[in-house]
């Protein structure tokens, strides 16, 4: 494990660098950016985060940014922006903040996102506008890349600290939207289609607001103040907050037109249906889905054990079975929640991981035991039904499949016992029935998933949806660009009738 | 915020409330629950059957024993004050049909969630034989509503204090053992005796619906922690039950995993959680 870069260390590096650079008269040339160190994350010392549930990554400090945007070449055919699923013009806020306008800076990105200060977190950059990046292509590290999402959560928290004002409202249309659910994709809709002067009321099924980034992210790697704030701006807007409210139980979706007089509804109720494995043992106390283990610490606040009602199994030895950003979430949560040993299943190899990079190294910080190329197979119990142990079995890359990926295959007889007293199923969620249960005529494909077209249109009329529910378990990002998609056509159509 | 119209202590540790919440009270049917929080920020999620509802007042009934923290919290609120969160119905509406004999049985706080059910059967035509169980006389509630809904109505306590004295399933074994058998029992109450009505009807192939009470956090399919082995096949009591096939049931599993905190409240500083996640196993 590599030493811990104190936060002062890391900012007295790029006070040095940054000064530097500012007494030269001449713009960079393009290997003069590229010679820039690429800018550390500042985080928390691993071995004291193990024990609080604070933000891990701390932010860049203002040097940083401006350093890290400077190792920006502004290619002319911008590849990073291809790679942005929805199309931020990266060039743009990069120089902007390179120069210290950090007010237009952020003004660029929220053109095309609604969500900075979440994205700027939580996007798995690496595999979208930075896999793309020149700088990390010409250094032959996707990891040397320019640090856009560090730059962007930078403005964004800039931003908030000098306070944001509520996006201005046009002139009441009389329109009516509904708008299901309350993450990433529907808070996109709401403030989108609130902007055009419509009525928009929002239904979530929680006693919060927030959807995945209230009860799944943990705190750690998503402050639920940012949520709130997020939040909080909605209601500047006049949009109007509905929770214990589901639909489809509380109202059904066609009853919101049919009885209430919406308009128009938006369907983002994510993909809250967590997977198991099917094998045995699966019941035994001390299983819990990721989904359970994560809402009861991040939603109930079980993590803080004097103050919730709400407990959270106390846990010596715990498997984790999975490699995206649940399972992890769930491993360190585990480590938090004071774990002696935290074990991490992975059928595949660390680079098929679809985790965000910077998470699995913080995890192994964090002490996190990485199994990979193993899986699960039978969990044990005893005769009070306590989980003791897991059987697991070792598997190799095989041939490749159609997909190119080399599939994972088990190996005879490798079978071996771990001890554990906790096993956490973080293999992935499906989409929650109860709307399509109860609302006849809606269109799902075979997994259930909720069928649009291009603009999110379902196949009931004035009926759209999109995020999680569409897609499947993806990401904050393509749910935003969902959600302004399908802003975006309902907005059309109410201002066409 | 869902306010207390009416309150009423029924025994010693139970309680009835009528709670404003007009959407919940025009949507439900029998079998269904509700999920209540007294704090947003610290507070616990219980699921609670809805006992009755009032589409006119706009109101729903709810029936609880102070077992824990947050029934003994809301045990001390009154006329007036507001439930902060209150999230419903949620299950699946009772199957309800003309089946013919329909025997309910209910045993302790049980008999409130199975309240409704008798209603519906009623309403349906059936005819219907309830059976009342609870430790003692004092214990017993509802008696004159289901006296007034029930074709017989036989009560049991384990003391002799009224009734019969001793458990339900022995008049439920009676009852099998007539020609014809009833057509379907309906059995509510603490899993142990769910189990024990369970495995009565069993040799007599009477089908019996039971109505599970499990540990619960969001109550729509999202968390699993709610789940059950019915069968081969593992179920979410929240969306999938509360009611099942009391013959399929895993009950050992499902008390076992409504003991889930046990073992580790009693070394934490507040034991009386364990009761809150056991309080609806014994409604
Ligand atoms: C633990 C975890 C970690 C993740 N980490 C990342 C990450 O690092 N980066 C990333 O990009 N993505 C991550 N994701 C995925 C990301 O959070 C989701 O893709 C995104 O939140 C989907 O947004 P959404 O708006 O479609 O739905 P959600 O955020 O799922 O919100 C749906 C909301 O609808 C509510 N709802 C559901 N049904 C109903 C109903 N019938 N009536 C009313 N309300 C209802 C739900 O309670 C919920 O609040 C993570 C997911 C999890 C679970
Ligand atoms: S690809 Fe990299 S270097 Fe080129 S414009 Fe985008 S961020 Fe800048
Ligand atoms: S209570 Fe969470 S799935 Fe049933």
């Amino acid at each position: 494990m590599s030493a811990h870069d104190t936060p002062q260390q890391i900012q007295h590096d790029a006070a040095e660098g940054l000064e530097q650079i500012l007494h030269r008269k001449e713009p960079l040339k393009p290997k003069e950016r590229m010679a820039i160190p690429m800018q550390k994350m500042p985080t928390q010392d691993p071995q004291i985060r193990r024990d609080n549930m604070q933000e891990v990554a701390m932010g860049y400090f203002p040097e940083q940014a401006k350093l890290e945007s400077m190792r920006c070449l502004q290619c002319k055919t911008a590849p990073c922006v291809k790679g942005c699923p929805v199309g931020i013009d990266i060039p743009g806020f990069l120089a902007a903040a390179a120069e210290g306008d950090f007010q237009r800076s952020i003004g660029i990105i929220k053109q095309s996102s609604l969500l900075p200060q979440v994205c700027g977190r939580v996007c798995p950059q690496e595999t979208q506008c930075q896999e793309h990046c020149t700088v990390g292509k010409s250094l032959k590290d996707v990891n040397q890349a320019v640090s856009i999402g560090r730059v962007e959560r930078y403005v964004a928290d800039w931003e908030r600290e000098h306070g944001v004002q509520a996006p201005s409202v046009k002139a009441p249309t009389g329109k009516r939207v509904a708008v299901v659910g309350s993450g990433p994709a529907s808070i996109t809709v709401a403030a989108d289609v609130r902007r055009e002067g419509h009525e928009v009321t929002m239904f979530e099924a929680f006693h919060k607001p927030g959807g995945v980034l209230l009860y799944g992210i943990p705190e750690f790697r998503l402050p639920k103040a940012i949520v709130q704030k997020e939040v909080e701006s909605l209601q500047a807007m006049g949009v109007e907050i509905k929770t214990n409210f589901v639909i489809g139980r509380t109202r059904k979706l066609l009853d919101l037109m049919k009885k209430d007089g919406y308009d128009a509804i938006f369907i983002g109720t994510g993909a809250g249906l967590p997977k198991f494995m099917n094998i045995e043992g699966e019941n035994l106390v001390g299983v819990f889905s990721a989904n359970e283990y994560l809402t009861r610490s991040n939603l109930m606040r079980a993590y803080d054990r004097e103050r919730a009602d709400t407990p959270i199994f106390k846990s010596k030895k715990v498997a984790v079975l999975g490699g995206g950003n649940v399972a992890m979430d769930s491993a360190r949560t585990a480590v938090r929640l004071g774990a002696d040993e935290v074990h991490l299943v992975y059928r595949r190899t660390e680079v098929e991981m679809p985790a965000r990079v910077e998470e699995v190294a913080h995890a192994k910080e964090e002490g996190v035991i990485f199994h990979i190329l193993e899986n699960a197979k039978r969990i044990q119990g005893n005769e009070y039904g306590l989980v003791t142990g897991m059987e697991c079995v070792r598997y190799e890359l095989g041939e490749p499949d159609a997909s190119g990926r080399r599939r994972p295959v088990e190996i005879p007889n490798s079978e071996f016992m771990i001890e554990v007293d906790t096993v956490i199923v973080a293999i992935g969620n499906e989409s929650n029935p109860l709307i399509r249960q109860t609302t006849p005529g809606l269109d799902v494909n075979k997994w259930g998933n909720i069928t649009v077209n291009d603009d999110g249109k379902t196949s009931l009329p004035g009926v759209f949806a999109g995020g999680d529910i569409v897609l499947g378990a993806a990401t904050v990002i393509l749910a935003m660009g969902e959600g302004r998609r399908a802003a975006a056509s309902i907005n059309q159509m109410l201002s066409t009738n | 915020m869902h306010k207390i119209i009416l309150k009423k202590q029924l025994s010693a540790d139970v309680y009835m409330l009528k709670v404003y919440a007009p959407l919940i009270a025009e949507e439900r049917s029998p079998g269904q629950f509700i999920i209540l929080q007294l704090d947003s920020d610290f507070g616990e999620r219980i699921p609670l059957t809805i006992a009755d509802a009032d589409t006119e007042q706009g109101t729903i009934t709810l029936i609880f024993q102070v077992v824990g923290k947050t029934t003994t919290r809301l045990a001390a609120l009154n006329e007036g004050d507001a439930i902060a969160n209150l999230v419903g119905p949620l299950g699946k509406p009772t199957h309800i049909e003309k089946f013919g004999h329909v025997v309910c049985v209910g045993g302790g706080i049980g008999v409130a969630p199975l309240h409704p059910i008798v209603q519906g059967m009623k309403k349906a035509g059936n005819r219907l034989t309830v059976i009342m169980g609870a430790r003692n006389k004092e214990l017993l509630i509802l008696e004159d509503e289901m006296r007034a809904l029930a074709d017989e109505l036989i009560l049991c306590t384990d003391d002799g204090s009224y009734g019969r004295k001793g458990l339900v399933t022995a008049p439920l074994k009676e009852l099998c053992e007539q020609t014809p058998p009833p057509d379907l029992a309906v059995a509510i109450g603490p899993p142990i005796m769910m189990k024990f009505c369970a495995e009565t009807t069993r040799p007599y192939h009477v089908h019996t619906v039971v109505s599970l009470n499990t540990i619960m956090v969001d109550g729509t399919g999202m968390c699993g922690g709610c789940r059950v082995t019915v069968g081969d096949e593992t179920k979410f009591v929240c969306v999938d039950g509360p009611e099942f096939d009391g013959h399929l049931v895993d009950f050992d599993n499902m008390m076992q995993r409504l003991k889930s905190y046990k073992t580790q409240e009693q070394e934490a500083p507040h034991p009386c959680k364990l009761n809150q996640q056991i309080e609806n196993m014994n409604r």
